[in-house]
């Protein structure tokens, strides 16, 4: 892991405080998350203490320090997404895949994760699965959508293992 | 050595932008050359077409409905049919609901918008539009144009209620051109207002000129743009800055992002002359990670330009230099604030610093920097273009111009608009934006996100502008305006914005960090349930409500940034315009509109139930008694208030108080 770190590293050369942003979101690109590693190989690029790197990311909203899932459940809780019930789109999602928003299945196929806005707040509430929109969904259509991405990847493994 | 890199650079500009900007620069057109600059320039912007064309209206928004289904569904059919036709991906036109929009255009004839386009019915659209009769019923209306001939049966889309009051200038282009092509929006006259800056206007004249137009800042406090350049020109530096503000982090905004992915070249272009009017030579973009698409857009349209000579070395030969360099947002709602964003840039955590010094002063790197948001930078080509005049002629005393607003929440048409300033409030809701869907009354109108405001029924006609909305207890924001309806509770919404502003409060100063948090739980002890709360337990909570206002207050004066200052205006302007709502869930325990679950007592009307047990069986906490074929009934102390049984019930029995 550590030589594909310094590889991304290396595009950066040259890299001083103001890059920090930027190179945690190009490893998180990468790996979906930031793996301690990368924490300790960015701070020798950089020649900051790893508490200064994890001051920086923690504040941020972006940066994870778990791997996401094989699909990545992002819900949008804006104000408009609000007003028209996303707060039960959320319970529906958590339900379904019988985890909390910022965690991941056990099986490691589903991630939620919960954002302030996605800016598509004309077709209130949204979600999106692996960067794919869901507009003007409810709770009663949300088993079917994430039913879809279940059986992609359920087939995909097997079809793998096969 | 430098004649050749100007040549080069005139070599890949297509015939009529040289011609363009001849005429821009020498101030005299060349009468032989008019003629052809006008037919290039009506085959750029299709005024003609020799083949059918159709615009797929593909920004965000419009993805999201399934554009791109339909897009792949209209590329497959034109291949299977060997039908040879032009297929165009546009911004948005700002009308959410009605997407996918697509257009036709036909050769001879006006181009024609339909709404809620799906992969089912695109094929029928298409051929009968081919067939010269476009289904009536999802027709939004057709474009004017002179050299073209018009549909009979179609009305004409600016029209359409939706489109008719508004006044379109920084979106003007959105939805209509082609926002990956330069050609496009230089056609449009793009990068003219650049030529006219550079060659013929001191930065000092250009400072001048935005400060008599009156434009203020669109991103929240309104502040004179032409000021703000005018502070940072007269401090001298060897590296001065621009920066973009695209971090829109306003839950219910999302005009920048519009702007952005449907006319990113108006941007660049008013980057571009805030920079030469500072004497900047260094622009950073900071855009919201999540905003995928637009990024790419942008990043397309900074590399068209650099090639086209806008930006770079050098630009259209006047020795200015410009480098604008994106830099991605990480996720935080306090980087809007000048301040906190400049420590982002700068790779640290999103704190603001106090201020003085202001930015201006010493800002980025220590430099002096001047932080402008999209749409205030987006108005600047048209300033420069048609002088301070044109623009100070519209808007109010206070405020002139126009606004984009973001129209969404319980709302016919939700989308984007833009209407002069000094509209009322009722007729962008009620004209523009189409009332409130299912025959509802209007309740409140959320502006300005979590900084802003609600504004009731007794004032939305008031004319907005910045000083009228700071009167009601609102501000401007960056312009997301939320419509409510009778069903959303106004405490359930603080009880929202609260919760997001304590998640956001960077943490530096207590009164926010500690005071959002505990006006949090108060608004959670008022609509939480009370079935375990001891007498103590109610005291403390009327305690706390006793307290909201004070505590307001002392968040306000004791926070050193926009975001504490702003925190408690949410609740404020509640508590303002809706105290009897509060009362209603502190005194009575019940929530008028029906939101706040726990508040909310269900029971079976014994008349009506005919003992199906749907109910009983569907019931998560096992509250629901009762024989099959006789009436059943809830125990009060089991019921979680949940709403299961209401949603399962078919005779409609189950009745909330």
């Amino acid at each position: 892991m550590k030589e594909e770190i310094r590889k991304i590293l290396e595009k950066h050369p040259d890299s001083k405080r103001d890059s920090l942003i930027p190179l945690l979101q190009a490893v998180q690109e990468v790996y979906g998350y930031l793996p301690k590693d990368a924490v300790v190989e960015i701070g020798k690029h950089l020649n900051l203490p790893a508490s200064k790197i994890y001051g920086v990311a923690t504040f941020y909203n972006q940066f994870r320090f778990q791997p996401k899932g094989k699909n990545h459940v992002m819900v949008c809780r804006g104000t408009a997404c609000h007003v028209k019930g996303s707060l039960a789109v959320l319970e529906a999602i958590e339900q379904d895949l019988k985890i909390k928003a910022g965690q991941t299945s056990r099986d490691t196929l589903f991630s939620i994760e919960v954002v302030a806005c996605m800016g598509a707040c004309g077709l209130a509430p949204v979600i999106s699965v692996n960067g794919e929109f869901h507009a003007n969904v409810d709770p009663q259509k949300i088993s079917e959508i994430l039913d879809i991405y279940r059986e992609e990847k359920k087939s995909a493994m097997e079809a793998a293992n096969a | 050595m430098h004649e050749a890199s100007v040549e080069q650079k005139m070599a890949k500009m297509p015939l009529f932008l040289d011609a363009l900007l001849h005429e821009n620069v020498c101030g005299g057109a060349d009468k032989k050359g008019d003629s052809k600059l006008e037919e290039l320039k009506s085959q750029i912007l299709r005024r003609t077409v020799s083949r059918p064309v159709i615009y797929v209206g593909a920004a965000t928004c419009g993805l999201s409905a399934g554009a791109d289904k339909v897009l792949v569904a209209i590329k497959k059919y034109l291949a299977d049919k060997a039908l040879d036709a032009e297929v165009v991906e546009v911004g948005c036109i700002g009308l959410c609901s009605e997407e996918p929009i697509i257009d036709i255009q036909l050769p001879g004839k006006a181009r024609v918008s339909f709404r809620k386009v799906n992969t089912n019915n695109v094929v029928q659209i298409i051929e009968s539009t081919l067939a010269g009769n476009p289904p009536a019923d999802m027709t939004l209306g057709q474009f004017r144009g002179l050299e073209s001939e018009k549909w009979e049966s179609v009305t004409f889309f600016d029209e359409h209620p939706f489109l008719k009051p508004q006044k379109r200038c920084v979106l003007a282009n959105c939805g209509i051109i082609d926002p990956c092509n330069i050609n496009e929006y230089l056609a449009n006259d793009g990068y003219q207002a650049l030529a006219k800056a550079l060659h013929s206007m001191t930065p000092a004249e250009i400072c001048q000129e935005v400060e008599l137009s009156g434009l203020r800042g669109r991103g929240g406090g309104g502040f004179f743009t032409g000021k703000k350049w005018k502070f940072a020109l007269q401090t001298s530096g060897d590296q001065k800055y621009i920066i973009c503000n695209a971090d829109e982090g306003d839950p219910g905004a999302f005009m920048d992002r519009a702007v952005i992915e449907g006319d990113p070249h108006r941007l660049l272009e008013g980057i571009a002359i805030a920079s030469y009017a500072i004497g900047a030579n260094k622009a950073y973009i900071y855009i919201r990670a999540e905003y995928p698409l637009a990024i790419r857009r942008l990043k397309e349209a900074i590399a068209q330009a650099e090639d086209y000579g806008f930006i770079g070395e050098n630009i259209l030969d006047s020795g200015f230099n410009l480098h604008i360099i994106i830099k991605m947002g990480a996720g935080a709602f306090v980087c809007g604030e000048e301040t906190a964003l400049i420590n982002s840039i700068e790779g640290k955590r999103g704190m603001p610093r106090p201020r003085p010094p202001f930015p201006a002063i010493s800002g980025l790197f220590g430099k002096p920097s001047v932080i402008n948001n999209v749409e205030t930078l987006a108005n600047v080509p048209a300033i420069i273009q048609k002088g301070k005049d044109w623009f100070s002629a519209m808007g109010t005393a206070g405020s002139k111009g126009t606004k984009v607003f973001a129209l969404s929440g319980k709302i016919s048409h939700t989308g984007l608009i833009e209407v002069e300033m000094g509209t009322t409030l009722r007729q962008i809701i009620f004209e523009i934006g189409g009332g409130i869907p299912h025959g509802k009354k209007y309740k409140a109108v959320q502006i300005g996100g979590p900084s802003g405001g609600c504004i009731p029924e007794e004032k939305i006609d008031i004319e907005i502008d910045y000083e009228t909305l700071k009167e009601v207890g609102a501000m401007m924001g960056s312009g997301g305006l939320v419509v409510m309806d009778e069903n959303t509770c106004m405490v359930d919404v603080a009880k929202f914005f609260m919760d997001f502003i304590q998640r956001e409060s960077c943490g530096k100063c207590i009164p926010c960090r500690e005071g959002t948090r505990h006006m949090l739980e108060i608004l959670e002890s008022i609509t939480h349930g009370r079935k375990n709360e001891s007498k103590l337990d109610t005291l403390e909570r009327f305690k706390g409500i006793m307290h909201l206002s004070r505590l307001a207050d002392v968040i306000k004066d004791a926070s050193l940034c926009g975001l504490g200052q702003t925190a408690p205006n949410p609740v404020l302007s509640t508590l303002r315009w809706f105290r009897n709502e509060y009362e209603a869930h502190i005194y009575e325990r019940k929530c008028p509109s029906g939101v706040c679950k726990e508040l909310l007592h269900f029971s079976i009307l014994e008349n009506k139930c005919v003992g199906c047990t749907a109910c009983s069986r569907k019931c998560p906490a096992g509250a629901i008694m009762g024989a099959k074929k006789s009436p059943h009934y809830i125990v009060p102390g089991k019921c979680i208030s949940c709403g299961a049984c209401k949603d399962v019930c078919k005779f409609n029995a189950v009745v909330v108080e």
